[in-house]
């Protein structure tokens, strides 16, 4: 697990669920083949309403030069982030996409575990709601030991939730290499 | 000894332990896994990755394979992820797959789950779906989970869950006609929000549930998620062992649990039945709850009766009941759940009518099982909504692009309020078709 991460935010609003992250559609590609994994990167948010896009304004591409990665590292969110179908398809698709961490007030249990258990990407829970602090291409700095967020763009500074019990998990890499760690697996 | 509530009571005996309590972080044995064509082949594909390519699932029967989501399409990579499925399937040796084109073909894998004898009280059943928590209506604990955990089950027949906090919704009286137990859930959910119960198991309970059937009881289960639930749950009664031991052909033993008296919930809401209305959910959330009679006369450009909340035998009773002899205004589609509940189409009658023929007499279409436009699939899905439409639907979700274009509008009802709206091309009241 990265202790720092430094990056663009690419900020959305509440209940942002699985088929706005990746629409059913896209789930035929089977995560298992790396050339099928690297295709979630390209829809990746595609069902997000163009107009709660990229907040403030909306309308913000999620893609700019390279069709299956982001310019954007750091997702943040409303509420209830990744509701909805248990699909790990969801978290798949924002770290093919170059998204290595979330930030957002709480997440729907399948999404953060999923998220946690597989290794894919940081989901951080904030303090004070910030989707409405934070504008879409700020630079933002998390330092994940500390718990922190610093907005480079504004200087802003604050105070994100520690990750707590998933933690462990998280810095093994995933279910798998922390079973391995703690004896569960051969 | 701390009384529990079921959820609790289920996990602390699979973990090996007297007594769990919310938040505790355990390991829990695995009585049944399901998975479908959607996640089958990425859980394949973990557990291949980290048990070795020759590794041997850890308990052939227990592992449920059901493809249901993409089926009828010309989709090759849809129709490629159904091949995985059977190859590994072959190659495990597994006892219980419900093939593509064969005669075990069962469609939506919720409803074949129960049909097929794979949910006993005081189980633990885990599927890559998330309404795998529609079992809980068998009073198990049941739960949608990823890939990821899934292959992991795969391999040791276990896995970590936190011991959710319980939320207990009580309902009283006689349901009337025009009500079904998708205006309760929909009630719930417009109450609590759609993360209302997030990390929580949701305890349905009172004379109001258990005067259900079975089906409308996988209704409230079904749709937990929808508020962020980790479970619903129904404790077993005369219906729920009576429906199990028809169905459990494989002879397993099980064990009915009930929550302890005193045990502590986390919040606790009861309402009268008999007081409630029929509702919609708004686009584009399930908890944007409106009283039919509130946004009465919506134009709408579709209808859709199907999916694992909406398509089984109880739903197309009760749409047939106002469909009879009425034409439908709007292109209204029917999708039995289940291969079993598509034969009840052809077999149960209302009048000299079989419920099939009072839906296409109506003029209304009706497609082979599987999950279909519920959740939108590929293009060439039966009822998907390929334009920006406004559709009212039994199915579950109406967030953005659900069912298909991210600027259609979903409305999701009951099969009454659906039909009734069908037939007039605009939301509508079933009170205004039925006696």
């Amino acid at each position: 697990m990265q202790t720092t991460i430094t990056g663009k935010a690419y900020v959305l609003g509440d209940n942002i669920d699985t088929d706005q992250i990746i629409p059913a559609q896209y789930l035929t590609f089977n995560p298992s083949i790396p050339e099928e994994y690297k295709q979630f990167g390209k829809y990746a948010l595609s069902s997000v309403p163009p107009s709660q896009a990229g907040l403030p304004k909306g309308h913000v591409p999620f893609h700019t030069d390279d069709e299956f990665v982001s310019p954007y590292k750091i997702v943040v969110a409303g509420k209830n982030f990744g509701c909805g179908s248990s699909r790990e398809h969801a978290p798949i698709a924002l770290d093919a996409a170059g998204i290595e961490a979330v930030v957002a007030e709480f997440y729907a249990r399948i999404f953060y575990r999923n998220s946690v258990n597989g290794g894919y990407l940081i989901p951080l829970e904030c303090v004070e709601r910030l989707c409405e602090r934070v504008c879409t291409g700020d630079e933002l700095r998390l330092d994940v030991a500390a718990h922190t967020m610093h907005n480079l763009t504004t200087g802003e500074r604050y105070e994100l939730k520690p990750l707590g019990e998933v933690a462990p998990i998280l810095e093994a890499g995933g279910i798998f290499p922390f079973a391995r760690k703690s004896g569960m697996l051969g | 000894m701390t009384p529990m509530t079921l959820t609790e009571k289920i996990l602390a005996q699979h973990a090996g332990r007297d007594a769990v309590g919310p938040g505790d972080n355990i390991w829990v044995d695995v009585d049944v896994l399901m998975t479908h064509d959607v996640c089958g082949p990425g859980t394949i594909g973990v557990f291949k990755q980290h048990f070795g390519k020759d590794a041997k699932v850890w308990d052939r029967e227990k592992v449920v394979i059901v493809p249901d989501h993409y089926i009828f399409t010309a989709d090759k990579m849809a129709n490629r992820n159904v091949d995985v499925l059977r190859e590994f399937v072959r190659e495990q040796d597994l006892p219980y797959y419900y093939d593509v084109g064969t005669d075990k073909y069962k469609g939506v894998c919720h409803i074949a789950l129960p049909e097929e004898g794979h949910t006993r009280p005081g189980e633990v059943l885990f599927g890559t779906d998330s309404h795998t928590c529609t079992a809980g209506a068998f009073g198990e604990f049941a739960t949608g989970i990823g890939n990821t955990d899934a292959g992991f089950i795969l391999g040791t027949g276990k896995l970590w869950v936190k011991v959710p906090p319980t939320m207990r919704f009580v309902f009283h009286g006689q349901l009337p006609p025009y009500l079904m137990a998708k205006d309760l859930i929909l009630a719930v959910i417009g109450d609590i929000g759609c993360d209302g119960a997030t990390y929580r198991a949701m305890e349905f309970d009172g004379d109001g549930v258990y005067a259900l059937n079975i089906e409308e009881r996988m209704t409230l289960c079904n749709m937990v998620i929808e508020a962020g639930g980790k479970n619903g749950v129904i404790a077993p009664d005369k219906v729920t062992l009576d429906y199990v031991n028809a169905r459990n052909k494989h002879g397993k033993a099980y064990t009915p649990v009930h929550t302890d008296p005193g045990a502590k919930f986390i919040y606790e809401k009861v309402y009268d039945v008999t007081k409630l209305q029929p509702v919609v959910a708004k686009p584009h959330s399930p908890d944007n709850r409106a009283a039919v009679g509130d946004v009465s006369g919506t134009k709408l450009d579709r209808a859709y009766i199907g999916s694992c909340t909406g398509g089984k035998l109880t739903d197309f009773r009760a749409a047939a009941r106002i469909l009879k002899d009425k034409t439908v205004k709007i292109d209204t589609f029917v999708v039995p759940a289940t291969s079993e509940v598509a034969a009840g189409l052809k077999s149960e009658k209302i009048g000299s009518q079989t419920l099939e023929e009072v839906f296409l007499s109506a003029g209304a279409k009706v497609g082979p099982p599987s999950c279909a436009a519920c959740l939108g699939g590929p293009s060439d899905t039966f009822g998907r909504l390929n334009q920006p439409l406004s559709c009212i639907s039994t199915t579950n979700r109406n967030f953005p692009g659900r069912m298909g274009h991210k600027e259609a509008r979903v409305y999701l009802a009951s099969p009454l309020t659906v039909a009734a709206s069908a037939v007039r091309g605009a939301i509508t009241d079933p009170r205004e078709y039925l006696e």
